[in-house]
């Protein structure tokens, strides 16, 4: 969390002594606020100020990050319980498990898979985002052996997951600067991990599946040891105990400032599930509440697809209105004799429209007009969504050579623009669709003879 | 060392308990929470959320093939589809006069009793009965629905602003439910409940429908509005505090993703699995925003989702 100045003077001697170069200790706080100078240029500061500073000044939720810079992941530092009340902002990074006790060919197809895939929706590009080794096999060198051949196969980051140090260590050699998740430290060997994960500057994840009070024991001792990257593997293992427990983690990082436990959660949602369908379920509920690294321990599309989409459609910024690009779609496959809906660029009118065509049966062309992320009406109201921005749509965006007739359909709502749509576009016929997207179906139906 | 002090919220609020069934037919309670979805450790959750199933009046036309080799010949018959429905793990029937349309046969007022009769015919569960969404029709058809299930607290919808006097009419007449449904907006959906409250429907008598974006088509709106309105409700607006219900079926299963088998990128995966797990993911999200009744329609997402709200809801 930034401190303001306020904040920051508290800390401050408050004897406006001027060492710092400035007149008192207010304007220097006002400064530090806005971080054009360092809260060290005060001399007199006591170190436990300085910690009590720090500290206060420290994110609720730690940020982490794993995995080389090219491809890193950063999670953590979310500053809301939901979503509407700001935004999220670190979007869970869903992982694929992989069993160190499996043919290293099967291994090796699945890394290629995972890596290569990736998905497109509204223009952005959605992929996976890392693997996590499980030492099945509880062999060290069959460890090390596999997360070398991974990390030589894709650069994705990794998780290495096992409880024995020696094990660790070993992977920890041939992949150690990558920066992987150490998973992880429990009651039993955190020295030996915290070690580890101090001698590789690797984010360890804290292994507590009995409740939150011994898991916040074992995060302060390893913080007193020196380690600050951490991530919690609490007990998530089903529906029930992932909502409640991740919901009492992330208000007690917010409500309570509580430190020991404020960071972010690495889930198993296939763990203790019985199919595909159940593990799908319960990372869905953790992308929305409130997970920071998801791993899987399946990857096919179909899962991956809903998943990934399910993650944009979260993590998207609610207070901005998500704009899709100006553009002709073609929805079904339309032909240069199907009908021409004219729409604004706000995504969710879009993906009505779209939706509504989609269903209609008749393929058709969507002409989407740039109006600044704002819906039919309020673009209307606004003075962004006219006749004049609709035919420069229609010239610019070449609609006359996708289509073989002149007739385009503004959203009932706009009705009122035809007139001075057909003096802009002479020639054409304009149409005038119903004012709710539910009905074009209907409407087309009625009006558009192919 | 000092156990971790749980951070419970002290809401003020109550979600109101709505009744739906009775008088020979099974009755249930829906809503009555005292916290969040599922927090257990706060609050208490009294009455699990529930499955509805959809049925419509007449065969559908425009269903994937996923959909309708699932429940064969029984599409043909209102009575037959609603006891595939209750087999699947139906706990509500979601009746949709679609026939009513007037795209899709403009039925009138004897064809929906005969409808809403074959169904209550067949099976006891409770029954929300829907309109085919053009006002003027729901009128029509809401009114004979309503007279053929009386005092069998069906659910009637959806009452909109342009048709609430007449729905709220016809439920406080023959003791009925209305489902309150507006455009994804908190505000309206808070304006419509205090109309039908001032045009003197109990508030106990409204569920508010607040529309339904699926996964990839304005999931996330709907989600928001549904915690606004959820936490409205625990902080004691007594206006937004109406149980809630999802249409997931029909809105997961509308979309490209479902239906499309070919002709689509290889990386959406396989055309079954895809649809499925669109229709599930829709559905748990919306249940941890605050769903009380969804409605689904592929047997397998009902019995996933079922065993899901077993798990988020047992004691313990
Ligand atoms: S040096 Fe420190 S004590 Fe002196 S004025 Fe600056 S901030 Fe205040």
């Amino acid at each position: 969390m930034a401190l303001t100045g306020i904040e920051i003077y508290k800390f401050l001697p408050k004897t406006n002594c001027k060492k710092c170069n400035f007149p008192t200790c207010l304007a220097f706080a006002m400064k530090v606020a806005q971080k054009t100078v360092d809260v060290s240029v005060c001399p007199d500061l006591s170190p436990e100020s300085k910690a009590a500073l720090e500290a206060a000044g420290r994110p609720p939720i730690r940020l982490v990050t794993i995995g080389p810079d090219a491809k890193k992941v950063e999670v953590g530092n979310e500053t809301v319980l939901f979503r509407h009340e700001k935004t999220f902002f670190h979007p869970p990074a869903l992982m694929v498990r992989i069993k160190d006790n499996e043919p290293l060919e099967s291994i090796e197809k699945t890394v290629a898979e995972v890596s290569s895939y990736s998905v497109e929706r509204v223009g952005i590009d959605m992929a996976p985002n890392g693997f996590a080794i499980d030492n099945l096999s509880k062999d060290a060198g069959t460890f090390a052996k596999v997360a070398a051949s991974v990390a030589g196969k894709s650069e994705l980051p990794l998780v290495l997951m096992s409880t024995d140090p020696a094990a660790m260590e070993a992977a920890l050699e041939k992949v150690g600067g990558n920066r992987p998740l150490i998973y992880g430290a429990n009651a039993e060997n955190w020295e030996k991990m915290a070690q580890l994960a101090a001698k590789y500057k690797c984010a360890l994840a804290v292994i507590g599946k009995d409740g939150l009070d011994s898991l916040s024991e074992l995060t302060e001792k390893i913080t007193k040891a020196g380690v600050e990257d951490l991530v919690l593997a609490p007990n998530t293992a089903n529906l029930s105990d992932s909502i409640n427990t991740l919901t009492q983690l992330r208000r007690l990082a917010f409500k309570k400032a509580f430190k020991p436990l404020g960071y972010p959660v690495i889930t198993f949602p296939g763990a203790a599930s019985k199919s595909v369908e159940e593990e799908a379920i319960l990372a869905a509920q953790q992308i929305g509440k409130y997970a920071g690294i998801i791993v899987l321990d399946h990857f096919t599309p179909a899962l991956f697809y809903p998943l990934l989409t399910l993650r944009l459609n979260i993590y998207t910024d609610p207070q901005k209105h998500i704009q899709v690009t100006s553009a002709i779609y073609p929805i079904g496959s339309p032909k240069e004799t199907s009908p021409v809906c004219v729409t604004t660029n706000f995504s969710l009118t879009y993906f009505s429209v779209a939706g509504e065509l989609e269903s209609s049966g008749f393929p058709a062309w969507l002409l989407v007009c740039d109006t600044e992320g704002l819906s039919v009406l309020t673009a209307w109201a606004a003075g962004k969504f006219d006749a004049e921005r609709i035919a420069k749509a229609v010239k610019t965006l070449n609609l006359a050579e996708k289509i073989s007739h002149q007739k385009i359909i503004l959203p009932g709502k706009v009705a009122v623009l035809r007139g001075e749509l057909e003096d802009e576009l002479k020639g054409w016929d304009i149409m005038i669709g119903p004012p709710e997207a539910m009905d074009i179906g209907s409407y087309l139906k009625q009006m558009w003879k192919n | 060392m000092a156990p971790v002090e749980l951070p419970v919220e002290k809401w003020t609020g109550k979600i109101k308990e709505v009744k739906l069934g009775g008088n020979g037919r099974k009755s249930m309670v829906i809503g009555g929470e005292t916290t969040l979805p599922f927090l257990k450790f706060e609050g208490v959750l009294p009455n699990k959320p529930v499955i509805a199933v959809e049925v419509q009046d007449a065969p559908p036309k425009d269903w994937p093939q996923a959909l309708v080799s699932a429940y064969g010949d029984a599409l043909k018959d209102p009575g037959e589809w609603a006891k595939k429905a209750l087999s699947f793990g139906a706990e509500i029937i979601y009746l949709r006069l679609k026939s009513a349309h007037p795209e899709e046969g403009n039925t009138g007022a004897a064809e929906a009793k005969k409808a809403v009769a074959k169904v209550l015919e067949a099976v006891d569960v409770p029954v929300i009965v829907i309109g085919p969404e053009v006002p003027e029709k729901d009128n029509e058809v809401l009114v004979a629905a309503s007279e053929v299930g009386k005092g069998q607290r069906l659910a009637l919808g959806n009452c909109v602003e342009k048709n609430h006097r007449t729905i709220a009419a016809t439920c406080i007449a023959d003791g009925h439910v209305a489902i309150a449904k507006t455009p994804i907006e908190i505000n309206l959906a808070k304006q419509l409940n205090i109309l039908l409250c001032d045009v003197g429907l109990a508030a106990d008598s409204i569920i508010m429908d607040p529309t339904t974006g699926s996964l990839g088509y304005g999931l996330e709106y709907t989600y928001s509005v549904m915690e606004r309105l959820r936490i409205a409700g625990l902080m004691g607006d007594g206006m937004p505090s109406m149980p809630m219900l999802c249409d997931v079926g029909e809105e997961s299963w509308r979309q490209k993703e479902s239906r499309v088998t070919t002709g689509v990128p290889e990386t959406w995966g396989d055309p079954a699995e895809r649809a499925i797990n669109w229709e599930i993911i829709t559905a748990i999200s919306l249940l941890n925003s605050g769903a009380n009744i969804i409605t689904l329609r592929h047997p397998k997402t009902i019995e996933f989702l079922k065993n899901s709200i077993a798990q988020l809801t047992q004691a313990g």
